[in-house]
């Protein structure tokens, strides 16, 4: 996928958005203002911003618990979804959903998802109404490495390959399933594997990498809108903070994660940018600003938008 | 007006649907080139094509989560599990997201899936495809229960479900496949949400649905040569419940009996007579009788199953108690 000026300023503002994103949410649950919980992508940045770009804006996606890099860069309305996770009425799910449950299926984003593996029949069958209607679509379908030991991960996956349904798999695998490691939940720990069982191409990709995963889904999205079928793809990332708040990360070391973070994706992107000269040092400080400026923005807009009216509660259950 | 079976009028019924609008489609175990566990799908797949009645693995959970997923981006699938039992291994999907979905997303979506399942004991099958499971599904917000008693019912309640833009659970019943009745030439259809009288009585309400409300029709027909006057209600969809229909009947007769195959603890029933004590509770002269499945697994025996669930002398007995 070729890069342009144009296109790296997309990735680096994306990538900042999520990551601040993140961190304000960090800092409102500390401060109570932010209730219940969330999971938080800061840190896999990539992954989300390079397959979301690597596909169009009309291409479907399901995401997942950690699902808020996702719907930031396929939503693109930081104040909605900011205002979403506070349960605040202008959120996108008009504060129905909550930080679990961020969708817009008119922006293509078919959900975030409370269970684990719980989107991914969705995304299989979102893929066959797109075979269906022949409208040219195709399905991103977002999980991390505790949901490829689920059942319906299987299910889903074999009719995806029995029926050549225009899906990509992509597996954030970020070494943990909550507290258990990937090398103590799955017998095979190379999960690209478990495509085997399908006779379907498989990939793994450094997730660490926006300019990686962008190209690498681009490929994979391709075959799938030419009717070539599905595809897996294992995108190696690492999530900073904990599962969630209340996790105090005894079941892995500040060792490990000082060496992830030495591979931070938008330090590396910014880096290879400024060497490419596709940014300039006062093009990534003017991101910085703007970023940090939108994030703001969108916690002003949240905190100070209206809880549901008490009738909510009642609507929007049956069409 | 001409008589067909239970079968044959669900058969018409996807039929018409299919034809009637492209964003059909039929999916599900054994659907396709065999035609239903229970022959209901027949000939579809002749008829319409691989591309709209899909045999899919066997796989419940996809196959209700790619209903969902579907239904979410246009299409409007009607998915088949072949017995209610086998639903269990869909009930995530089911419960947690094609229920929840629309109120989660702020109404923003719809999700019009129907899943067509059948269920109910009678034909010997043991724990595993005997059970009414219709308890567990009423208490799931956001979707929609129907269970058809008779042909006609079933036609034009299939047509609603399929043109509904919510998820409807559909549940046919096993012994009624081969049931015939009258339906109506050509194009119609049955409410969700409305209840219909059986037969009209002054001395008690008879409140039943699918298998049981026949039965139910059966024993008030024997009661009436007993000098015993039952109104018979054929509730058809279960969630959302027609209580007022119930309701205004009881006020008429002061004694209600529910007649349900299902297990009788936390059951159908339980939620039936509940309501009656919140809408009609100054009316009852009796106490609410239950006639309800045996809390057992579904015994293989057919001595044994028949003991299980209500039938028309058991209904007898009921009624003759309550009106006492």
């Amino acid at each position: 996928m070729q890069l342009t000026k144009e296109r790296a300023h997309r990735y680096l503002t994306q990538m900042m958005q999520i990551r601040k994103f993140e961190d304000k949410i960090m800092e409102l649950l500390a401060r109570n203002i932010a209730e219940g919980g969330s999971h938080l992508y800061a840190g896999m940045e990539a992954v989300a911003v390079g397959a979301i770009n690597a596909i169009n804006p009309d291409d479907y996606i399901t995401s997942t618990h950690r699902g808020h890099g996702h719907a930031i860069v396929k939503d693109g309305d930081l104040n909605a979804l900011m205002a979403e996770i506070l349960g605040k009425k202008t959120g996108v799910c008009k504060g129905k959903g909550g930080s679990l449950h961020l969708a817009d299926v008119s922006k293509g984003n078919l959900g975030a998802n409370g269970v684990v593996g719980g989107s991914i029949a969705i995304a299989t069958g979102a893929a066959l109404s797109c075979k269906m209607q022949g409208n040219g679509r195709i399905v991103v379908c977002f999980f991390g490495d505790g949901a490829t030991n689920q059942g319906i991960f299987y299910e889903s996956m074999n009719i995806a390959a029995l029926w050549k349904l225009p899906v990509v798999y992509l597996c954030e695998n970020n070494l943990y399933g909550m507290s258990v490691s990937v090398e103590r939940a799955s017998a095979v720990t190379d999960l690209s594997k478990k495509a085997l069982a399908f006779d379907m191409p498989a990939e793994t990709v450094d997730g660490m990498d926006v300019c990686a995963v962008a190209d690498c889904v681009s490929r994979w999205a391709a075959r799938a809108r030419e009717g070539g079928g599905p595809s897996f793809i294992v995108a190696h990332c690492y999530r900073y903070y904990g599962h969630s708040r209340s996790d105090p990360r005894v079941y892995r070391s500040r060792e490990e994660e000082r060496f992830w973070k030495e591979r931070d994706p938008i330090l590396l992107f910014s880096e290879k940018m400024r060497q490419q000269g596709m940014l300039t040092e006062e093009d990534i400080s003017a991101i910085d600003q703007e970023t940090t400026r939108q994030i703001e923005e969108a916690t002003r807009f949240a905190m100070e938008s209206p809880w549901p009216e008490p009738e909510e509660l009642l609507t929007d259950l049956y069409a | 007006m001409r008589e067909i079976t239970y079968r044959q009028a669900l058969n018409e019924a996807l039929a018409e649907e299919l034809e009637r609008d492209k964003s059909v489609f039929v999916m599900g175990e054994d659907v396709a080139i065999y035609g239903g566990a229970y022959g209901v799908t027949a000939d579809l797949w002749k008829r319409f094509g691989d591309s709209r009645v899909k045999d899919t693995p066997i796989s419940e959970a996809a196959i209700v989560g790619m209903g969902i997923g579907a239904a979410l981006t246009g299409m409007r699938p009607v998915v088949e599990i072949m017995y209610i039992d086998f639903i269990t291994l869909a009930m995530e999907q089911l419960n947690n997201q094609a229920a929840k979905i629309r109120y989660m997303f702020g109404g923003k979506c719809v999700v019009p899936l129907t899943i067509r399942t059948e269920g109910g004991a009678g034909r010997t099958l043991g724990a595993h495809h005997s059970q009414s499971l219709e308890a567990w599904l009423i208490h799931i917000p956001g979707i929609k229960v129907v269970m058809p008693a008779t042909p006609a019912d079933a036609k034009g309640l299939l047509k609603s479900s399929i043109r509904d833009n919510n998820p409807v659970v559909f549940i046919e019943h096993k012994m009624l496949y081969n049931t015939k009745g009258q339906v109506p030439e050509g194009e119609y259809t049955v409410p969700i949400g409305k209840a219909q009288v059986m037969r009209q009585g002054t001395d008690v309400t008879v409140v039943a649905y699918s298998r049981m409300a026949l039965y139910a029709r059966d024993a008030a027909g024997r009661l009436a040569e007993e000098g015993i006057e039952a109104e018979v209600i054929d509730l058809r969809t279960l969630l959302p419940l027609d209580i007022a229909t119930v309701a205004e009947s009881v006020k008429k007769t002061g004694r209600v009996v529910i007649v349900e195959e299902d297990t009788k603890t936390g059951g159908t029933g339980a939620e039936i007579g509940m309501q009656i004590v919140e809408h009609a509770f100054d009316y009852l002269d009796a106490p609410i009788l239950r006639i309800a499945g045996a809390d057992v697994p579904m015994p293989k025996s057919p001595t044994l199953e028949k003991l299980a669930i209500p039938d028309v002398e058991r209904i007898c007995a009921g009624v003759k108690e309550v009106v006492g």
